[in-house]
């Protein structure tokens, strides 16, 4: 999927994450910063890595900033912001 | 060495007859010699003990490189006397200072330089929070810092595990001499509990007021005869930091939950009759239980024989309504226990001696039939950790939950299931401060875990409208909920010592790895 | 049925413990106009999570007059909810429009086929005249359920305490759903802290028939529970009545008397739900049925 303009999503609130991606050249620059860094983050980049790789997104720059999100928000947040940074609203494939 | 409950507690931290935790009863008989204070007689009737600044007394208190002076919290977050003293000390160039404080917070941060730059280099404490528990996390501290229970910082005194050169205490009032209360005043905080062992086992004692009273100022907590310095200094804390002036109730719907089914759990447990005896922490959910009580009290037509520990406002208007006979007081939270404390004849201050010392003769946590309690973490073997958050920097204080946990009949530990992606009830706790030994139940949003230890409370409670799970299956709610959390990394060098209230040591902190 | 803001990570992550009935995932009014796109990835993998299995849920789609519907369909579908809940429903066109989309969800998420079911909200004067259309064309309908904002300024009408607007239409649904067989609803009560209204209200429409009552918060599950779970004596008489209407029917009576009362089979199936509620409250531990 090609990314087009850069978008967020997500909150600051607690047990959420806000992601911002970016269309980026060469490969998936990440940079993640939360409140649970410690214990889970290892998982946060394992899954936020899992996801883009399901829209076969290869080139973005990704920024989290968490707050103790569990991992079906963080999907969810990572997902909303790819697709509208690809302006994909309708006919999503939802899997 | 490994202590009985199997935590490796490093050789070199056994030494001078330094024991590892045997067990929460372990110090039964134990003979030992009180310590006693060198001080220096005040003969001279005319003499004043009146100085003007805190540099003076700590001048004439011959305060030297490598000493030991010592706090109290209970002007909470609004405490300005800790940070008052030590920019004293260290403007005069003192150094190798060890603090001992009932507890360390928020309103202390600016003290961490002096950690960095050498002046402070020990810290006892019942607590330690933000700023200063991070900075001892990572190493900052020269020496281990020592965590002890309010029991335990009692006992450490009366036995001279650490002696007190100075005292400071800061007193809403005092009178020439010293005499100084924890009521009246700008700074009112109701008692002065913690600082009652001081005054007596330090060699030097200085009264810190911003409101000096006419002669005498009784009854006292702290005696003028026990107080070498009185210091007036222009405030000693902020009061709206000192006491909440509305302690607000908590409405997030998962603390009520598990406010609701611990009183539930009250309600259907043996010692819920007539007389009986409660204290809870004023944490969201703890302080909430008592709400939950008082239809159960009123179903079954009895009273509360007595209410203790910090003290807020729902303890103070079940007194008021005739459900608790009394209130026995170890430190205020909010205005309306500093009114209560202050005008009600049945509501009393005690030491923090009286309150939890495990060593002397009559303990009030031994007479407490329920406590609810507050956790950061809960394992499997229902271990508590009050003090390292899970990411392993120290955040916490076992306050009095060490020593109320031993001593109470019934031991309550509500908490949510998990924090954030934190779980609470977890595989193993990072850092023991409360041994599941002395720990009951385990109440969560999800449901209740009966410590197989107390098989007769479990039957008590087959007929409990609580849902009563197995503190593994909670472990696996809370995995299911939020994954398996990833070892933490730490280096090999201990940061601080938790030791239990008997001292003995039960669990090291490490420093963490960057 | 308790609303949740499905695009708040901080609800949708423990929701479910709070022992609702059921809970309505909510698309439309909860969330604004411009997180609808973000709470419908955040329905997807709550569904997913597997966090709410054993919990029945529903999701208010937005209105078949908004450009999210179709694709709320789709993402409520895919994740598997246990039904959809249409709002503003006024004719059975309305509802045979998502009806259509839930189908074609169906098939493409391979979800088994009719197993999503349709609750109809009610929110306007043209839908409660058409209550007894909307709860009975089609089989995927399991209940209807009265929406009080919307109704009560469309009728211009003004909400009082007594809600005394609402009585027409309260009446109209239960008596519908009655006919059509299929379960109903009782709207919000919207102030959270003013539980007296709240246990008025829900006595009421308890008293009128309704099977159940939308909530949206947390704190008002236990008044609705405590007046939907049936009485110590109800329970009892109501055994009383099924054992001597069985002890009865061997004898061959049909008519007879139970605490100086007549009784009849027409009495049999109130017992028989007081019995079968009082079980699933948890207020009834016997094995009468």
């Amino acid at each position: 999927m090609n990314l087009h303009h850069t978008a967020v999503a997500g909150t600051l609130e607690s047990s959420d994450v806000l992601v911002t991606v970016s269309p980026g050249e060469s490969g998936i620059v990440l940079s993640l910063q939360s409140t649970v860094i410690r214990e889970f983050g290892r998982q946060i980049e394992q899954t936020v890595r899992r996801v883009l790789e399901k829209h076969e997104v290869t080139d973005c720059e990704i920024t989290l900033v968490d707050h103790g999100a569990i991992d079906c928000t963080l999907e969810a947040r990572v997902e909303c912001a790819i697709f509208r940074a690809a302006d994909r609203e309708d006919r999503l494939p939802w899997r | 060495m490994r202590n009985s409950i199997g935590r490796e507690i490093p050789a070199q931290f056994l030494r001078g007859g330094r024991e590892v935790y045997q067990g929460p009863f372990y110090r039964e008989g134990y003979i030992y010699q009180k310590a006693a204070p060198s001080v220096r007689a005040s003969v001279s009737p005319r003499a004043s003990k009146v100085v003007s600044s805190l540099t003076e007394a700590i001048i004439k208190c011959g305060l030297r490189d490598g000493m030991c002076v010592s706090f109290h919290h209970h002007f909470r977050d609004g405490d300005y006397v800790l940070c008052m003293v030590m920019d004293a000390i260290a403007a005069l160039g003192i150094k190798d200072i060890t603090i001992c404080a009932s507890s360390l917070g928020d309103a202390h941060t600016s003290i961490v330089k002096y950690m960095e730059d050498g002046t402070i280099t020990g810290i006892s404490s019942s607590g330690v929070r933000g700023a200063i528990g991070e900075a001892i996390s990572l190493g900052k501290l020269k020496t281990p810092a020592m965590i002890r229970s309010h029991g335990g910082r009692v006992r450490a005194i009366e036995c001279g595990d650490i002696h007190i050169d100075i005292a400071f205490i800061g007193a809403p009032t005092s009178d020439c001499t010293g005499n100084a209360r924890g009521k009246g005043g700008k700074s009112d905080c109701g008692v002065l509990s913690y600082s009652a062992v001081d005054a007596r086992y330090a060699d030097h004692v200085v009264v810190v007021t911003d409101c000096l009273v006419e002669f005498p100022n009784l009854p006292a907590s702290i005696q003028g005869i026990d107080v070498d310095y009185v210091v007036v200094v222009d405030e000693v804390g902020d009061p709206t930091k000192i006491t909440n002036a509305t302690l607000r109730y908590t409405t997030d719907p998962r603390e009520l939950m598990i406010a609701d089914y611990a009183a539930r759990i009250m309600r259907h447990t043996p010692y819920f009759r007539d007389g009986f005896s409660f204290q809870t922490g004023g944490g969201g959910p703890s302080l909430a239980v008592t709400r939950f009580l008082r239809p159960y009290m009123e179903e079954l037509g009895i009273k509360m024989g007595f209410a203790m520990g910090g003290i807020t406002r729902p303890i103070v208007e079940l007194l008021e309504a005739g459900f608790i006979r009394m209130v026995v007081d170890a430190q205020d939270f909010d205005l309306a226990s500093v009114k209560s404390v202050n005008s009600c004849p049945n509501h009393v201050e005690i030491t923090t001696a009286q309150y939890a010392n495990p060593l002397n003769k009559g303990a009030f946590v031994n007479r407490l039939d329920y406590v609810i309690l507050g956790a950061l973490e809960v394992d499997l073997d229902f271990h508590v950790n009050v003090v390292t958050g899970s990411d392993g920097i120290i955040r916490g204080a076992p306050g009095g939950h060490v020593d109320t946990s031993a001593g109470s009949r019934c031991s309550i530990i509500v908490t949510p299931l998990c924090r954030s992606r934190i779980p609470t009830i977890r595989d193993r706790v990072l850092t023991v401060t409360t041994p599941g030994e002395t720990v009951d139940i385990v109440v969560t949003e999800v449901g209740v875990a009966v410590n197989p230890r107390r098989p007769d409370l479990l039957e008590a409670l087959r007929d409990a409208p609580v849902p009563i799970l197995t503190i593994e299956e909670l472990k696996e709610r809370a995995y299911a909920l939020v994954g398996i959390p990833d070892p933490i990394r730490f280096t090999e060098r201990v940061v601080a010592l938790i030791e239990y209230r008997d001292g003995t040591i039960i669990d090291v902190v490490y420093q963490i790895a960057e | 049925m308790m609303f949740l803001n499905t695009q708040r990570a901080g609800l949708v992550k423990d929701a479910f413990v709070y022992g609702a009935d059921s809970i309505i995932l909510d698309l439309e009014d909860a969330v604004a106009e411009n997180q609808k796109d973000s709470a419908r990835f955040s329905l997807f993998h709550t569904l997913k999570s597997g966090l709410y299995d054993g919990t029945e849920c529903f999701v208010r789609i937005n209105g078949t007059d908004t450009r999210y519907w179709r694709e709320d369909i789709r993402a409520a579908v895919a994740g598997n909810c246990d039904g959809i809940r249409v709002p503003k429903c006024e004719t059975a066109s309305d509802i045979h429009l998502v009806e259509d989309e839930i189908a074609k969800a169906e098939t493409e998420f391979g979800i088994a086929p009719g197993s999503t079911l349709i609750m109809a909200a009610i929110e306007s004067p043209r839908g409660v005249i058409n209550a007894l259309e909307l709860a009975s064309c089609t089989p995927r309908l399991m209940g209807i359920a009265l929406g009080a904002g919307d109704y009560i300024r469309t009728l211009h009408a003004k909400m009082t305490e007594g809600a005394e607007a609402m009585l027409l239409a309260r009446a109209q649904i239960v008596l519908a759903a009655r006919a059509a067989d299929v379960m109903c609803f009782d709207a919000v009560h919207t102030d959270i802290d003013d539980e007296e209204g709240l246990v008025r209200q829900t006595t009421l429409i308890r008293n009128m028939g309704f099977d159940g009552k939308s909530i949206i918060s947390p704190k008002q599950i236990a008044a609705v529970h405590r007046i939907f779970t049936p009485e110590q004596a109800e329970i009892v008489k109501a055994e009383r009545l099924i054992s001597t209407y069985m002890d009865n029917k061997r004898t061959g009576v049909g008519v007879f008397t139970v605490d100086g009362q007549m009784v009849d089979v027409a009495m049999l199936e109130g017992a028989q739900r007081t019995l079968r509620l009082a079980k699933a409250s948890g207020a009834y531990k016997g094995d009468m049925e």
